[in-house]
């Protein structure tokens, strides 16, 4: 990944920028400038909540270059709140913790394994929702 | 002899506005650690501490944690004027974390960022420097964050406890805040009980020099000098958090103030997680305020090596309730967990094998 | 426009080329199927290509080609489409010669993948998806396979084992291929101890990463026979396209591009699926071969598996697939192998299949697809009435 290529990739990558028709109210991500769903060009920043449901899933046992540390992880296509489909990496997650239709939700992480050599490349990934034991919000 | 003058005082006054907490869920059980270098397994500190993920780092568990205290509450990203980050575990050594975590935020551009280094202190500090910022008006609110995957060498008795964790805190003016700062001081000499240099990889520590001459030395005149200032008593106190490095040092740190178990019992993590650094007051404060109620006192201090520590006394106010909204709580990232037994893994987490 | 047909064929044997580089396997592919053509010289090349800047920093491709083959001087062009590049250089060549604009054209398509090891081949497959937003977050090429595998799975109600018939059915026509990488029939036994790439994709639900290049010659069809007494029209040629990244579709198990670019070619050769003999489709993972056969009309939606299972996809079968091994044992050296699917459906329309020769076929049919489905090209070829 190259310098100016991640800083602009930043609002997609750290804040899921999207971007919403104003004529059709059709949520796109990655952003796009002409809608797909009505034509309209003209289109909106929106930041999406990340809160999502797992469509499908696979574990990965081969990695491309700079990505050793993804073998063994979990992949997902995943459809947020908004409509929105998108594919990323699963975190803090095993296989046998997943299925389809479970709840994730966006963290930010480390996207490659070689952050030691150079620039870290810090992008969205989704987990599992995180349990909340029911005493501590009972205390309210 | 009674110090005075010593407290800090803000022109407006200041309070926590909200909170947030990061622990990741792996914990490797301190056993596989003393089993690999021939320790005895039953003389371990603790029985597992907090390791990071192998995506995770000082700046993705200081975005979590800033996450969870802006969750809890409604303030537009524009009023938050200073982001600053207080770690020995930078992801890069030149670069700060402060940036990556504003940006992440949503704060950016106009926002006062940096990183903060003073071993274990580096969170505290960034609080008193956000309560400058509050106090003096210069920032409607300052988010100050302490956060550590805390290094140790192989083999070294520090690998028994460096964990890995912290919490944020958002400053704001009292008036709106969910506990009120009454007064705070720092506390400071030249100890050189452990340090690092910038081109090695693990601490050299004064191994006992780091007790009495270190530790307590500036826990205890730190919260003796604040308790004189403002004319209070441990039993004035609900609660009290200090540095966590080992359990027997807490334990005997509250002994001599004259602090109870009970008081002490909620921010007491180190048994659980380990030492997080940087995070660890700051992530008992944060544990503190999870179940504190109005009204409660709570009395703070921190420690860092180098050393000095910063002390604190803190008032809950009934605005404190209205944060229990769900955002997970200290105790709700402890009891997520991924116990290994593995020291290869375990290595392999901390980013301890050099690959090329 | 004017009809087009295919005059000469030409092909390396596909595999691990460890002796012959990217120029030697393209040049020998253009120097056999223009001698099989009869051809001397052609008027352009057009190089059908994924990853030779990625893989051997050689772009320019096809004047590298084009001058190595001896033909300095002729116009040439590289035409990539991912793993589609093999169908797409047809497909442009055909247009070049329909339009008059050449006679005769030499589309090759050629990949050289084993000078870069594993991980650096899976980051050049990963870059046919969507750079930004798929292969910058070290998902491979594989795992959306594999998304789209489970999803099939589960909406469905398939197991892995179902889709063994793909491959076993590749394997047993590998066989009977000369030029192919595998030559050894598997078993439904082997296909469930393989090993897992992408779970839940194995490597035997995977095409191999290879070497090859393969060689078309076309020309005008009105002088197709002063060339060879056996010469096959393109029927059909069209392209299509589909969203690149997975997330913005309707439905990820529905192939768009596969679709349009197969009801285009049944539209231009007026022809419907139940007219084709057989069907060169782009096996590269089991699921793709199931979404292809829906995606083209050959079974409904959510049928292409039990399609499979009944039979009709073997040599003998309603539609024949995978003739000389497909994707999956003749292999898959990504950009060539779209131009190997033409080169196997000329060879079995003009009866040159040798002992993976079919009996009275007139009309085959191949459908290269690029990404994940983001692109696909389909041709029809036909016998000469």
């Amino acid at each position: 990944m190259n310098l100016p290529r991640y800083r602009r990739l930043q609002p997609a990558f750290y804040r899921l920028q999207a971007a919403r028709c104003t004529a059709c109210r059709q949520v796109h991500f990655p952003s796009r400038t002409r809608c797909l769903g009505c034509g309209s060009a003209s289109m909106e920043p929106v930041r999406l909540s990340g809160q999502g449901r797992v469509l499908s899933f696979a574990r990965m046992l081969h990695a491309a270059r700079g990505f050793q540390d993804s073998v063994g992880s979990l992949t997902a296509l995943i459809e947020l709140r908004e409509g929105v489909r998108l594919v990323a990496q699963l975190t803090d997650v095993e296989p046998d913790g997943i299925g389809i239709g479970q709840e994730v939700e966006m963290v930010l992480r480390r996207l490659r394994s070689d952050a030691e050599q150079g620039l870290i490349v810090y992008g969205y990934k989704f987990r599992p929702v995180l349990k909340r034991q029911a005493g501590a919000q009972a205390q309210s | 002899m009674p110090a005075q003058g010593t407290l800090m005082r803000t022109q407006h006054a200041v309070g926590i506005t909200s909170y947030g907490a990061y622990v990741p869920r792996w914990r490797v059980r301190t056993e596989a650690i003393a089993a690999c270098w021939g320790r005895e397994t039953s003389r371990v500190p603790i029985r597992a501490k907090s390791v990071p993920g192998p995506d995770e780092d000082t700046a993705t568990m200081s975005i979590e944690a800033a996450q969870n205290a802006l969750r809890r509450v409604d303030i537009p990203p524009g009023q938050i004027r200073a982001v600053w980050v207080g770690s020995e575990s930078k992801p890069y050594a030149v670069k700060p974390t402060s940036t990556i975590v504003a940006e992440v935020l949503g704060l950016t551009p106009f926002v006062s960022a940096a990183d903060m280094e003073f071993a274990c202190k580096a969170g505290s500090e960034a609080m008193q420097t956000a309560i400058a910022y509050v106090g003096s008006g210069m920032a409607p609110y300052a988010l100050a964050i302490g956060m550590d995957t805390a290094q140790s060498q192989p083999g070294d008795s520090l690998e028994y406890t460096a964990a890995a964790g912290g919490a944020a805190f958002l400053f704001g003016r009292a008036e709106q805040a969910a506990a009120e700062i009454e007064g705070s001081l720092s506390y400071v000499t030249d100890t050189p009980d452990f340090f690092r240099h910038a081109h090695q990889h693990y601490p050299q520590h004064g191994q006992r020099f780091t007790g009495d001459m270190a530790y307590f030395h500036h826990s205890l005149h730190a919260t003796r000098a604040l308790l004189d200032e403002l004319g209070r008593t441990p039993k004035d106190y609900r609660w009290a958090v200090f540095h966590q490095p080992n359990p027997k040092f807490v334990r005997r740190l509250a002994k001599e103030l004259g602090f109870g178990k009970e008081q002490i019992e909620p921010g007491f993590l180190v048994p659980l997680i380990g030492n997080t650094y940087a995070g660890s007051s700051l992530l008992g404060l944060a544990a503190v305020l999870d179940i504190a109620e109005p009204g409660d006192r709570i009395l703070f201090t921190s420690y860092g090596s180098g050393a000095g520590s910063d002390s604190m006394s803190i008032v809950v106010t009934p605005r404190l309730r209205a944060l229990r909204n769900g955002v997970p709580s200290v105790r709700d990232y402890i009891a997520r967990r991924r116990e290994i037994g593995d020291y290869g893994l375990y290595l392999r987490l901390m980013k301890k094998i050099h690959r090329e | 426009m004017r009809p087009v047909s295919i005059i000469g064929v030409g092909q390396t044997p596909v595999g691990e080329h460890w002796q012959k580089s990217l120029r030697e396997l393209a040049v020998e592919a253009v120097q056999a199927a223009l001698a099989d053509a009869g051809v001397e010289r052609p008027d352009a090349l057009f190089a059908g290509n994924m990853l030779s800047g990625g893989l051997c920093e050689q772009e320019n491709l096809a004047t590298l080609v084009a001058d190595f083959s001896g033909f300095p001087g002729i116009e040439a062009l590289k035409i990539e489409a991912a793993c589609a590049s093999g169908g797409a250089v047809v497909r442009a060549a055909h247009m070049v010669v329909a339009s008059g604009a050449h006679d005769l054209v030499v589309a090759v398509g050629v990949e050289k993948m084993t000078d870069l090891g594993g991980d650096g081949v899976t980051s050049g497959l990963a870059t046919a998806a969507d750079a930004d937003y798929e292969a910058a977050h070290g998902i491979t090429f594989t795992a959306l396979n594999a998304l789209l595998m489970r999803l099939y799975m589960e909406r469905y109600g398939y197991a892995r084992r179902d889709f063994s018939p793909f491959v076993i059915t590749a394997h047993e026509n590998g066989v009977h291929n000369p030029q192919a990488m595998f030559r050894e029939a598997i078993d439904e036994k082997d296909f469930l101890d393989s090993p897992m790439v992408a779970e839940p994709i194995s490597i035997l639900d995977s095409s191999p990463v290879c070497d090859g290049a393969a060689a078309v010659v076309l020309c005008p069809t009105e002088k197709a026979r002063s060339f060879t007494e056996r010469p096959v029209q393109i029927l059909a040629s069209a392209t299509a396209t589909d969203t690149i990244g997975l997330g913005p579709r309707k439905d990820p198990l529905w192939f768009e591009s596969a679709y349009l670019s197969a009801q285009r070619v049944y539209q231009q050769a007026g022809v419907s699926p139940k007219d084709i003999n057989f069907f060169e489709l782009h096996d590269a993972f089991t699921i793709v071969s199931a979404l292809s056969l829906e995606a083209c009309g050959f079974a409904e939606r959510g049928q292409g598996v039990r399609f499979a299972q009944e039979c009709n996809i073997h040599r003998n079968g309603k539609l024949p697939i995978s003739t000389q091994g497909g994707l999956k044992a003749r292999g898959h050296p990504v950009g060539a192998s779209g131009t190997y699917q033409i080169l196997e459906v000329v060879d079995q329309l003009r009866g040159r299949a040798g002992e993976a020769q079919l009996g009275n076929v007139r009309i085959g049919m191949a459908q290269s697809i690029g990404g994940m489905a983001s692109v696909a090209v389909t041709h029809l070829l036909g016998v000469e009435v």
